[in-house]
């Protein structure tokens, strides 16, 4: 790399923004996403305009789906397999345990897929990279709120009142979304340069499920291993879920401690990866 | 007078199939083992098998742009023009030298980037500004004038899958046109939509020109290089070949496409027009006349041409390839005499390869492939069908007659 050898004006130094190769790898420039808050917007609205343009029935799915899987899951796993339920009646254990699932399961494949989709805008414009894996997170929070009502619905049904727990209910919300977020960063990074990952993600999901106490309470991985189990951060959303809709099964404890860590670290290195690729996600996507 | 664009030394290498295609993972298992930190920084580096080409696409770049220059970009296709201005709309980063932007810097590198199909025009006017990056507030209070421009106000809430090209195009248009950064890099945006709206878009940016903005453009028509900037640079592989006058650079740039004893260049293309129309066909029923001027550094005998002609969205729409020619070396002109060519509207791009020892079968040796520029401009009226997806690739009338002697009470799909 060479240096600048000639001198020039110092107004230009005081206001001119420097473009030059990139280094320093901790430099994750987040003010930089807030001046671009407006284009985030932008790249939702569109998200959750276009979703579900051109299907039959529309936000139906953000239901059906859901819906279908709690129905399949509460005849074999309940009825069936008789799973623990913490006492819940199955279509209320399970639905609880979907929502965030679903939510988390979409959100991280439309993140893998960002970047490659907008490869044309990518190409052509510039603004910080890490508004689409962003914008690909948060569009399925819609969903996600079409999908509560239904939650609602069922638990007047089988007449569970929420607890004072239920106001733990968003900060369990806002882990389910940066966790999606940090591996959503590692892998629309990776596969913009490997197509493969596209390939990946479906079954890293389906694997990911059943380390996560979705199908089946956490209750029944042994004590002495909770805390190795909590290190999926979806571990303890979801048990965290369970129990802030409906006050049974585990609190918030040991568990929820190494997943809060273990989200940390998937996010600041999810961002920092993504930072260190983005100069030339332009170049290879 | 304040600076407005200082560029200092700057480079940007490339690896070759960096920008073709991308890796499979398996490609580079065995040397992510051997150097795991590598593999993570991804396709910036290394390779399986480390030996791999590089180009420098730009090569040791500098110069200045004072507040309220109008700077005109020459050079052949390839030579980088793009690439500087991709760089300096922080769209791709430099690899050496560096360069210094004051003030709010717009790149049109495209029109409508970002417009999706199934949105409504007023939903993608809003959407495509702010990628560009204006506001929501500036649309808003600029909406209706976009509109105007780009004389879409009837379907402006009609989702833009049903527009044809043309009315697409010119809700682009009429976004970019009212995108006003403090400095506006622009990549041959110019060069599309019909005559009558390019002279309207030529207007606005002179327009533009005017209120003390800075611009840096790239064109391939010297007419509007000529009309547009008061100064330009020429790039040529890679490097700036020479940064003076408009009208001086366009001149040396114009003679030296000619001129055969400049030294070659390893392109035999060197420029081509239809006969009588330049390069813009206005009737798709008549002769045309395709001339290129190309450059040979060596003779070719039993040689094979091909030619083809891509639309928009690459896709071939004719091609044709011719056998047994021979070329002596040195300065040649081809002519193609094509009896008929009823294109669509819009933009094409013609492709040639030309062989050596070879036929339509075999190929043979291939001695130069390239596109040849400025694109093919079809500029008829539409024929076909007025939605482009039923349109097709043809550009021909057609006659519905009704026959009243027909039998009552048989069918026929009339």
């Amino acid at each position: 790399m060479q240096t600048a050898t000639t001198t020039h004006p110092a107004e230009i130094h005081a206001r001119a923004l420097r473009i030059a190769p990139s280094h320093g790898l901790l430099n994750l420039r987040l003010r930089e996403v807030w001046e671009y808050r407006e284009l985030l917007y932008f790249f939702v609205w569109r998200d959750i305009k276009v979703r579900y343009k051109q299907t039959a029935i529309g936000a139906a799915w953000a239901v059906l789906q859901p819906f279908l899987t709690m129905v399949a899951f509460s005849l074999f796993f309940g009825q069936l397999a008789k799973i623990p339920n913490n006492g819940l009646p199955y279509p209320v254990f399970y639905y609880c345990a979907l929502l965030p699932w679903i939510y988390f399961a979409g959100a991280l494949q439309s993140a893998t897929n960002v970047v490659v989709e907008q490869q044309r805008v990518i190409t052509k414009i510039y603004f910080p990279r890490v508004v689409l894996p962003i914008s690909a997170v948060l569009g399925g929070l819609v969903d996600f709120a079409i999908s509560f009502g239904v939650l609602l619905a069922l638990m007047t049904y089988y007449g569970i009142a929420p607890t004072a727990a239920v106001l733990w209910l968003p900060v369990f919300l806002l882990l389910a979304i940066l966790t999606a977020l940090g591996m959503g960063l590692w892998l629309s990074a990776l596969n913009a340069f490997y197509r493969d990952v596209r390939y990946v993600v479906p079954f890293l999901v389906q694997f990911w499920m059943f380390a996560s106490p979705v199908a089946y309470p956490s209750s029944l991985v042994p004590e002495r291993w909770q805390w190795l189990y909590g290190l999926n951060p979806m571990a303890g959303v979801i048990e965290g879920f369970r129990w802030a809709l409906t006050g049974q099964g585990l609190p918030p404890g040991p568990m929820m401690m190494a997943s809060t860590a273990g989200i940390v670290v998937v996010l600041v290195s999810g961002l920092i990866y993504y930072r260190a690729m983005e100069g030339s996600i332009a170049d290879v996507v | 007078m304040a600076v407005a664009i200082q560029v200092e030394s700057l480079g940007k290498r490339y690896r070759i199939g960096q920008r073709l295609r991308y890796h499979t993972l398996r490609d580079r298992l065995g040397y992510a083992l051997e150097t795991p930190f590598r593999f993570l920084r991804g396709g910036a580096n290394g390779g399986s098998n480390g030996k791999r080409a590089e180009i420098w696409a730009l090569r040791d770049i500098s110069f200045t742009v004072n507040e309220g220059e109008v700077v005109g970009l020459l050079g052949r296709n390839g030579a980088g023009k793009t690439t500087l201005l991709k760089i300096l709309s922080r769209v791709t980063q430099p690899t050496a030298g560096w360069a210094d932007v004051v003030g709010r810097v717009g790149s049109l590198l495209e029109v409508g980037t970002g417009f999706h199909p199934e949105l409504t025009g007023r939903e993608n006017v809003f959407l495509n500004g702010a990628i560009l990056g204006m506001g929501r507030r500036e649309i808003a209070r600029k909406f209706d004038e976009i509109v105007a421009f780009g004389e879409v106000a009837d379907f402006i809430d009609t989702p833009i899958k049903h527009y044809s090209t043309g009315m697409q195009m010119r809700l682009a248009f009429a976004v970019a046109a009212h995108f006003e950064p403090q400095i506006m890099l622009v990549d041959e945006v110019l060069a599309v939509g019909d005559s009558a709206f390019q002279k309207k878009c030529l207007g606005k940016m002179d327009q533009v020109a005017r209120t003390g903005r800075t611009i840096l453009f790239v064109s391939h028509q010297m007419s509007q290089i000529r009309r547009l900037c008061e100064r330009c640079i020429w790039i040529d592989q890679s490097r700036v070949r020479m940064d003076g006058p408009a009208g001086e650079v366009v001149s040396a740039y114009e003679a030296a496409q000619m001129d055969s004893s400049e030294e070659s260049t390893g392109h035999s293309f060197l420029s081509w027009e239809m006969a009588g129309q330049k390069q813009t066909l206005r009737d798709g029923f008549r002769e045309v006349d395709v001339r290129m001027q190309l450059r040979l550094s060596q003779p070719i005998s039993q040689g094979h041409l091909g030619v083809g002609i891509l639309n928009e969205a690459n896709f071939t729409v004719v091609g044709w390839g011719f056998d047994g020619i021979h070329l002596p070396a040195g300065l040649q002109e081809i002519s193609l005499k094509i009896p008929m060519l009823p294109l669509r509207p819009g933009v094409y791009t013609m492709v040639c390869s030309l062989f050596d020892r070879g036929n339509n079968l075999t190929g043979g040796q291939l001695v130069d492939h390239w596109y040849a520029t400025p694109p093919l401009m079809v500029d008829t009226a539409p024929l076909a069908h007025p939605q482009d997806r039923w349109a097709g690739v043809l550009n021909v009338p057609a006659e519905l007659q009704v026959n009243e002697t027909v039998a009552v009470g048989t069918s026929t799909g009339q």
